[in-house]
């Protein structure tokens, strides 16, 4: 029996029902469900009436919580525990918590910490910080190096690549983030409550749905507003819509990095046909503006669902061939198969979520493990797939466009009713403690808000499933040749600014 | 092949007409917003406490298109009695106080600085610098290459190069971490050149203002010299601006 507190999918839990348990018994029951096959969800700090906390939500079949005390410094759990290795670096930086023999404790986005106590990383943040630090280093005589940003070539993020090569073949690659940090976490701390959606959708704007849901889930779980049931049939249609914008346009990038330009530029058009459709739903092209705390702010009049029906009818069999044209060319199968391989073991070991997760053959899915909105009402399939390369994570993707069709398809053919709301934050009860959960189009996201004894936000965490993909990314380019980078970088297309905060 | 020639057939020819006719874009967008001047003071008050950028001026009755986020909130709390979004998507301005408007902009081409049209009419090469931000802007601006858009028929492209550029354009607040990059890269664009800001979170700091991580506003670094507002901006916006700025 584990001592930790079994918890619902966006239900509150008042804060005094959370095992506090001594710091000994935390970390051996949290490294023994992690070990056993749990997966981390959240692992953070907090600052409740003048000491600090850790808090684990960690995921077996069910949720699990529990806090502690937290020291000044302590064993690192991730020397015998990989999925903690990014949470526990987090926690150095924000907390000034030292992890002693933390395999590879390094910045992740270089700012003081929110105690003031000294920095861990001894760093003064009135100086230039990124790029003034050791990478991973690989020694030998036809050893190289390259680095690649954090200003790329095309039109994307900023980030740093630190490859170790010999020759052509990548022997690691160290990847460093940190540029678009813009102190979200904090704003949610202090900004105004009616600021509160409006930050959640911009934490990374291809996931406004996702991020918005969690944040109103949370707000909607700690207040108890009902949710209408058409709102929930309408925040489906947006998760999904969302989905689909996003997995064309990785389909289509794929193709465009093995110079199978016309499918390229066939799903680059069609991509934006679906951002069109979240502008019909709600005027913005990313689904801003849609969700809040109780709710919708746009209904689904029967004007609009007959539009967003016609289109779907339209693009389908458009997207079915040109799917068709990409999964039957060989020249994409040559490319595809067999780049960028990280096996189950890899993947389940560094805690892999969403598409890249199922792609390595994990079968997580939050729509069907935690679901919340519609989605207890529909079937979501396992999507998971054997080999782990670039072929299998198109395919993945492949499975999900089909699959996100057809739940438009399955939601929008009766009417939908909903009375829309504004959004306004309600009061929120005090010493309550609240995780969502939801399958963005990466993955699993997930927000946890914990309530002070005035019912301000005590602490607002955010965790994006980049951050648990990145390491996925630098494993798949082991032992892979360095031109086919931005191949396998497309493949899991994640998030900078998620990831960043 | 055969598959190749079908899809071809099929997919037909999809680009815009753009700017000699203007796409149709759903009822729900918002546009340019349009100011009831008459509207009651206490409405106006109203709208400004709900407006979660700030973006409201209530003295002068004017809202600052470089801190909105166009969500549309007071347009729904005053019923479209102070505040109408209209389905107009060319709202690019030459300088910072124009983005202040009642809804009557300036006309941008006769602000655009003349001999940049001259320089860069017919070639502009632009070097983009994502600095922190949500992606949504990068993305939209990506879309100008997509068929539809096909901004390469105007003689405009993205290069991969500060050195090939003839302009940076520049999203996202510029977080502390990205600011010396940022700066390195307009530096290595070869005079003259442009500053092209895209994005609320570049105008003014968007939807992370008071943040002590970001810059508020692009031009508190660098000058720029052409304003394109939006959470992300449309990207028709971005189209329009472009265009009437340098062709």
């Amino acid at each position: 029996m584990t001592p930790f507190l079994e918890i619902t999918n966006g239900k509150n839990v008042p804060r005094d029902t959370v095992p506090h348990l001594d710091f000994d018994t935390f970390c051996d029951n949290a490294l023994h469900i992690v070990k056993n096959g749990g997966k981390v969800v959240h692992f953070f700090a907090y600052e409740d009436q003048g000491t600090t906390k850790f808090l684990a939500v960690l995921r077996t079949d069910i949720l699990l919580a529990a806090v502690c005390d937290a020291p000044d410094s302590y064993p690192s759990l991730t020397k015998t525990c990989e999925p903690f290795h990014m949470f526990e670096r987090e926690i150095a930086e924000q907390f000034g918590i030292r992890p002693q023999g933390h395999p590879w404790l390094k910045m992740v986005r270089y700012h003081e910490n929110m105690r003031k106590v000294p920095d861990v990383f001894n760093n003064d943040y009135t100086k230039e910080i990124p790029g003034n630090y050791p990478y991973y280093q690989v020694d030998g005589d036809e050893i190289h190096e390259v680095a690649v940003g954090p200003v790329h070539a095309g039109v994307i993020e900023p980030g740093h690549f630190r490859f170790n090569c010999i020759g052509e073949r990548v022997l690691h690659l160290e990847i460093q983030l940190g540029y678009q940090h813009r102190g979200v976490e904090n704003l949610f701390h202090k900004a105004a409550a009616k600021r509160l959606p409006i930050l959640a959708e911009n934490i990374a704007g291809d996931t406004t749905i996702g991020h918005g849901l969690c944040m109103a889930q949370a707000v909607e779980a700690l207040a108890s507003l009902q949710v209408d049931d058409g709102a929930k049939i309408i925040r489906t249609i947006a998760l999904e819509l969302e989905r689909l914008a996003n997995h064309i346009g990785d389909l289509g990038a794929l193709c465009m990095d093995v110079a199978f330009q016309v499918p390229a530029n066939y799903f680059g058009r069609i991509r934006g046909d679906f951002l069109n459709l979240s502008l019909l739903l709600c005027g913005n092209r990313f689904g801003k503006g849609l969700v809040r705390p109780g709710g919708v702010r746009f209904s689904l009049d029967d004007d609009v669902r007959k539009i967003l029906d016609e289109r779907i009818r339209e693009l389908k069999p458009q997207v079915e061939h040109v799917l068709a044209l990409i999964f039957g060319a060989s020249t994409v199968r040559a490319r595809f198969e067999g780049c960028g391989r990280v096996s189950k073991k890899d993947a389940d070991h560094l805690g892999l979520v969403g598409p890249a997760g199922r792609a390595s053959g994990l079968v997580y899915d939050a729509r069907r493990c935690f679901p919340t909105e519609q989605y207890p009402h529909l079937t979501i399939g396992e999507n998971a797939k054997p080999s782990g390369d670039v072929y299998d994570r198109a395919r993945v993707r492949y499975d999900e466009v089909l699959q996100s069709i057809d739940i438009i398809q399955s939601l929008i053919d009766k009417p939908i009713d909903t009375l829309t709301v504004e959004g306004d934050i309600p009061v929120l009860p005090p010493s309550c403690f609240v995780v969502t959960v939801n399958e963005g189009w990466r993955g699993e996201i997930s927000h946890a808000l914990l309530t002070d004894e005035t019912g301000g936000i005590l602490r607002y965490k955010v965790k994006d499933p980049s951050f648990h993909n990145w390491n996925g990314l630098a494993m798949a380019l082991r032992d892979t040749g360095i031109s086919d980078f931005p191949l396998n970088n497309k493949s899991f297309n994640l998030s900078y600014c998620g990831f960043d905060l | 092949m055969l598959t190749i020639i079908k899809n071809r057939l099929e997919q037909g020819y999809r680009t815009c007409n753009y700017p000699k006719e203007k796409p149709a874009v759903f009822p729900r967008y918002r546009g340019r917003p349009l100011i009831q001047k008459t509207a009651d003071p206490d409405m106006v008050k109203t709208c400004a406490d709900a407006c979660p950028q700030n973006a409201i001026d209530v003295e002068k009755k004017k809202i600052d298109m470089g801190r909105c986020i166009f969500c549309g909130t007071c347009e729904r709390i005053s019923k479209g009695e102070f505040v109408q979004f209209t389905g107009d998507f060319e709202i690019s301005t030459a300088t910072k106080a124009d983005l202040v408007t009642d809804g009557n902009l300036p006309s941008l081409a006769q602000h655009a600085k003349q001999h940049f049209k001259k320089l860069f009419g017919r070639s502009l090469q632009l070097r983009q610098v994502s600095a922190a931000g949500c992606n949504a802007c990068e993305a939209d601006l990506n879309v100008l290459a997509t068929p539809f858009f096909d901004l390469a028929r105007f003689g405009i492209n993205f290069v991969a190069s500060p050195r090939h550029a003839d302009a940076i354009v520049v999203t996202g607040p510029v977080s502390r971490n990205m600011k010396t990059a940022l700066l390195q890269t307009y530096e290595a664009v070869p005079e003259p050149k442009a500053v092209i800001a895209v994005g609320s979170c570049t105008l003014t700091g968007g939807p992370f203002y008071e943040s002590p991580e970001i810059t508020p506003g692009l031009d508190t670094i660098l000058p720029v010299d052409l304003f394109i507002p939006g959470c992300p901006p449309h990207p028709l916006t971005n189209l329009h601006g472009l265009l009437t700025f340098f062709k």
